[in-house]
């Protein structure tokens, strides 16, 4: 009888689609505070003059530059979707199984079309 | 009336009272940052990616962009300590190296915003008029 999987067993339990949503709200989370950082740090270069802000804009423009800042975008737009459906869960609703799957469906989505629409509106200004 | 035992009351593990403040303020800063955040990225989206100095310095200067920007990131900043200490909690069980982490957490961020908000008057105040 010990040998029996304690719940959540993160090795044997294929989590649902709600549980990897809600973690990955957490981890887009401490993503985002990374980010903070070099937002703050960017302000300060801006501040300190064109050298300090075109060293920063180089870097942002290198390859791993762009894909952290497009990996930090998602991220933001992705804790949005989600944060926004905790605050309805703190009225009370859309706690049946059948709201909680479509929803993560939607959250997913519109996630992924707010981020097309930001790097669309950057290709066309 | 108290219904703690001696021994937790002696130990001060009971409860700190402040358990729903913790969850009201982030919340409160959630909701506040919904609007911001949509800003945020629009604005983002719009500056043209070869702006230069100057041309960053007289947009972060105007000052609906000022103030907004600024909210924007002092929000983030209160609202992912408020996480991160939420994370520190859940899955940091050594006790050393829980306080440190939010001590870390408290003090980096007390710092950052400081510093954003020294770097944004200085852009808006000094930079600003220079540019202008």
């Amino acid at each position: 009888m010990n040998e029996r999987p304690l719940s959540p067993h993160l090795q044997v339990y294929r989590l649902p689609l709600t549980a990897l949503v809600s973690i990955t709200h957490r981890a887009t989370g401490v993503f985002l505070s990374l980010g903070l950082i070099l937002l703050v740090l960017f302000l300060m270069a801006v501040a300190q003059g064109p050298e300090a802000f075109d060293a920063a804009q180089g870097l942002l423009r290198s390859i791993l530059g762009r894909l952290f800042l497009w990996g930090w975008i998602y991220a933001l737009l992705f804790h949005l979707v989600h944060g926004f459906r905790h605050l309805i869960w703190d009225t009370g609703h859309t706690f049946e199984r059948d709201s909680l799957n479509r929803l993560a469906i939607y959250e997913i989505v519109a996630s992924v079309l707010l981020t097309a629409s930001v790097f669309l509106f950057s290709l066309f200004v | 009336m108290n219904y703690q035992t001696p021994l937790a009351r002696a130990r001060g593990l009971g409860s700190a009272r402040e358990g729903s403040h913790h969850w009201w303020r982030q919340r409160v800063t959630a909701v506040a940052l919904f609007p911001l955040t949509l800003w945020f990225a629009l604005a983002v989206s719009l500056l043209p990616a070869a702006a230069g100095h100057a041309e960053v310095v007289r947009w972060m200067a105007k000052p609906w962009n000022s103030i907004l920007l600024l909210s924007f990131v002092l929000l983030s900043i209160y609202h992912a300590m408020l996480g991160l200490q939420v994370v520190i909690e859940d899955y940091v069980h050594h006790d050393s190296l829980k306080l440190g982490g939010m001590l870390g957490v408290r003090l980096v961020s007390a710092f950052l915003a400081l510093a954003s908000t020294f770097a944004l008057l200085f852009i808006v105040f000094v930079l600003g008029h220079t540019h202008g």
